[in-house]
């Protein structure tokens, strides 16, 4: 089995509050490999941004403390090293993409100089060395007329523009790992199928891991390899893309599949989970879920003990008491390489 | 569908100026909504949906003459509604009411729920004192929040359980009409159906009718009896929602929908990528607005005679498409398939 380029060991994060800590992210273990899709999953407040943010050490400290856990990329944990150790990877060796592409560009600079400032910084180029570099960044992305976009500012562009603009600069510097957080929620679904295309190019022509973080399981049937759904801050159930919407096993997972409307299927009333995503500074005893499940039976089992991840069938770790054979799962890391059979939305490309 | 429609819009434009230089002089005007009609019948829900700019919320909004209209009309229990004005307009506003897509900036932070929902009731002499509380703790419980809730400020609330109180102002005044403005597009996905359900139940429960804007396909699809197809100000496509997607015929539809990711990691069906993006609705392109992305018009272009086609530019590239939807604008009209199914594409049959 090949090595993970980045592997995430019982990562636990806290938030220090003036109402005590809240806890974003709790015992997250998570495995991305070479040219291959994680996709994280969760509604908001589930601790899949965080998670992200941990990975790149984005996070102020305080208020952010890492209580405990690894994060290994090629061999090192990032947890470990210093700032200026830290700045030499982040953007060259992992990049990251945001949801809001006008709030992440800098509105006062051209296109051009902040690609250029990227190259700069991490490949050592200047002058026409850098903005050759840049022109082809944005050429990779399929915008048109590079050369004379570099000198626009973000302004002057539509949001999926200014997206293929974000993802130009992230992967200006060859990363190896690209962590794209909502990178097309913001966008309309025609614009959304050209970013997603373009990732998939772009991984398959380099390489990339991605780590997709995302609410939407179209968006995840489609681009993952691998699945990861987080529910109150922890990983619940985790599997190949395949596995994990064929069989899905974790009472949430399986209740987000139910409630959404799904193109071409018979109208029928909505399979709904009652109440709403716990508040982090009041999570429930137990499972996080049990308030809300319909497993839910007369013993405390489910309120009182949380259960871990544990490997409920080959390359599918799950994490609930009512699991058939849950209770004699053997408890190990989870750890998923795989490569997806069906190339996802084989396009017909139409138009100019 | 038949019978009276409860609501009626009849070739409605709204314009916004553009205004330049010192003297804001009008150098032009983005045509939001550009001469579109529809009809809702009672208790019924048509779907509206398109890209953003599309002129998708303008519609809604003109409507409750949230917007002044252009032009056109809208008829309300065949009664022109633009024409009413002072008291006659505001008993005639109690019967149509709108929901908003983002329940932090339509409900005020400075208000309580009790307020909020209550200040129609008031308003519109209903009720008050005691008998408003009462309406209002009804309406709470109604909506799945605690009537003891409505001492408390909106920034207490959760996003699914704001969007529960607009839903609940919105009600309190038993309107016919409600336009809902992408009502759950700001919502988590496991609160979204909650909402959806919810929404169906008060419609069977009081006979409301819904006009839904919504971006997402496959919700609209779900939630409405028919649907109507927007891009650039127009309706390019309308018909019932089965017949919608099961059987498109403008190829703008076509892309749509199969744009939309489908939940399944074996996708079945074939993708259509549209290049470019919705050109601006102050300079749209002329004839019809969707020929320099169609790839219709393209193919049929091939089959055609030179004569009857024409060159265009787009972006870096020369394309040639039929003569006739650069030049001329087509007319929405009945395709093959179910009666009632209409689009406005010169190629499509």
């Amino acid at each position: 089995m090949p090595e993970p380029l980045l592997q995430v060991r019982d990562l636990n994060v806290a938030f220090e509050t003036s109402r005590g800590d809240v806890r974003p992210v709790r015992d997250v273990n998570l495995a991305i490999y070479p040219g291959q899709t994680l996709a994280v999953v969760g509604e908001s407040g589930c601790g899949k941004s965080v998670t992200a943010m941990s990975i790149l050490q984005l996070l102020p400290k305080p208020p952010a403390k890492y209580l405990s856990g690894q994060i290994f990329f090629q061999g090192r944990d990032l947890l470990q090293l210093g700032e200026s150790e830290m700045r030499s990877i982040r953007g060259k060796d992992i990049a990251m993409i945001f949801q809001e592409p006008m709030t992440s560009l800098n509105p006062v600079y051209t296109i051009g100089d902040q690609i250029i400032e990227a190259v700069t910084l991490h490949q050592g180029k200047s002058g026409r060395a850098a903005s050759t570099i840049a022109e082809a960044a944005l050429a990779d992305v399929g915008i048109a007329d590079p050369a004379r976009r570099l000198g626009e500012y973000p302004h002057q562009m539509s949001g999926g523009m200014r997206q293929r603009v974000m993802i130009a600069m992230a992967l200006s510097c060859q990363p190896k790992l690209l962590i794209a957080d909502e990178p097309t929620t913001a966008l309309d679904v025609t614009i959304q199928a050209q970013i997603l295309e373009l990732l998939r190019k772009l991984q398959k022509e380099r390489n990339m891991a991605i780590m997709l973080i995302t609410h939407d399981l179209g968006v995840v049937a489609e681009n993952a390899d691998s699945v990861a759904v987080m529910y109150a801050s922890r990983v619940v159930e985790t599997a190949t893309v395949e596995e994990l919407f064929d069989h899905p096993v974790h009472p949430y997972t399986e209740g987000l599949f139910k409630s959404i409307p799904k193109l071409g299927a018979d109208r029928h009333r909505l399979d709904t989970i009652p109440g709403t995503v716990p508040n982090p500074q009041r999570f429930p005893g137990g499972c996080k879920f049990h308030p809300r499940c319909h497993r839910m039976q007369g013993d405390q089992t489910c309120s009182s003990v949380e259960p871990n991840l544990r490997e409920v069938k080959q390359k599918h770790w799950a994490s609930c008491h009512r699991i058939d054979g849950y209770q004699t799962a053997a408890v190990t890391v989870p750890s998923i390489s795989h490569k997806r059979q069906v190339t996802a939305g084989a396009a017909t490309e139409v138009s100019a | 569908m038949s019978g009276a429609p409860l609501l009626e819009v009849r070739n409605l434009r709204t314009h916004f100026p553009i205004k330049r230089g010192l003297l804001q002089r009008v150098v032009g005007h983005v045509k939001a909504v550009d001469g579109i009609s529809f009809a809702v019948p009672p208790r019924k829900t048509l779907g509206l949906v398109g890209e953003s700019g599309c002129g998708k919320t303008t519609v809604g909004r003109t409507i409750l003459r949230l917007i002044p209209a252009t032009s056109g009309e809208v008829l309300f229990q065949g009664d022109d509604f633009f024409a009413h004005t002072g008291e006659d307009l505001r008993k005639l506003r109690r019967q149509m009411q709108i929901i908003f897509q983002d329940p932090m900036s339509s409900l005020n932070p400075r208000m309580t729920v009790g307020n909020i929902i209550g200040e129609p009731i008031v308003v519109h002499g209903i009720a008050k004192g005691r008998e408003k509380d009462d309406l209002v703790a009804s309406l709470l419980g109604r909506v799945g929040l605690d009537p003891s809730y409505s001492a408390r400020y909106p920034h207490e609330f959760s996003g699914g359980q704001r969007q529960r109180i607009g839903i609940a102002r919105a009600l309190a005044l038993s309107p016919s009409f409600i336009v809902c403005d992408e009502p759950v597009s700001a919502l988590d996905v496991s609160i979204q159906s909650q909402i959806l359900n919810l929404l169906q139940d008060l419609q069977e429960e009081r006979g409301i009718a819904f006009l839904f804007i919504a971006h997402n396909l496959a919700v609209v699809e779900h939630f409405c009896d028919e649907v109507a197809v927007m891009y650039l100000g127009r309706i390019v496509e309308k018909a019932t929602s089965k017949e919608l997607y099961g059987n498109p015929k403008h190829p703008y539809t076509k892309a749509l929908l199969s744009a939309v990711p489908d939940v399944d990691p074996r996708p079945k069906r074939e993708r259509i990528v549209l290049q470019g993006e919705v050109p601006s609705p102050s300079n749209p392109p002329s004839g019809c607005a969707f020929h320099p992305r169609c790839a219709l018009s393209r193919e049929a272009a091939r089959q055609a005679g030179v004569a009857e086609t024409t060159e265009i530019k787009v972006g870096n590239e020369r394309l040639r498409v039929l003569a006739k939807c650069v030049t001329q604008s087509p007319p929405l009209e009945q395709k093959e398939g179910e009666p009632g199914h209409v689009a406005a594409c010169w190629v499509s049959r």
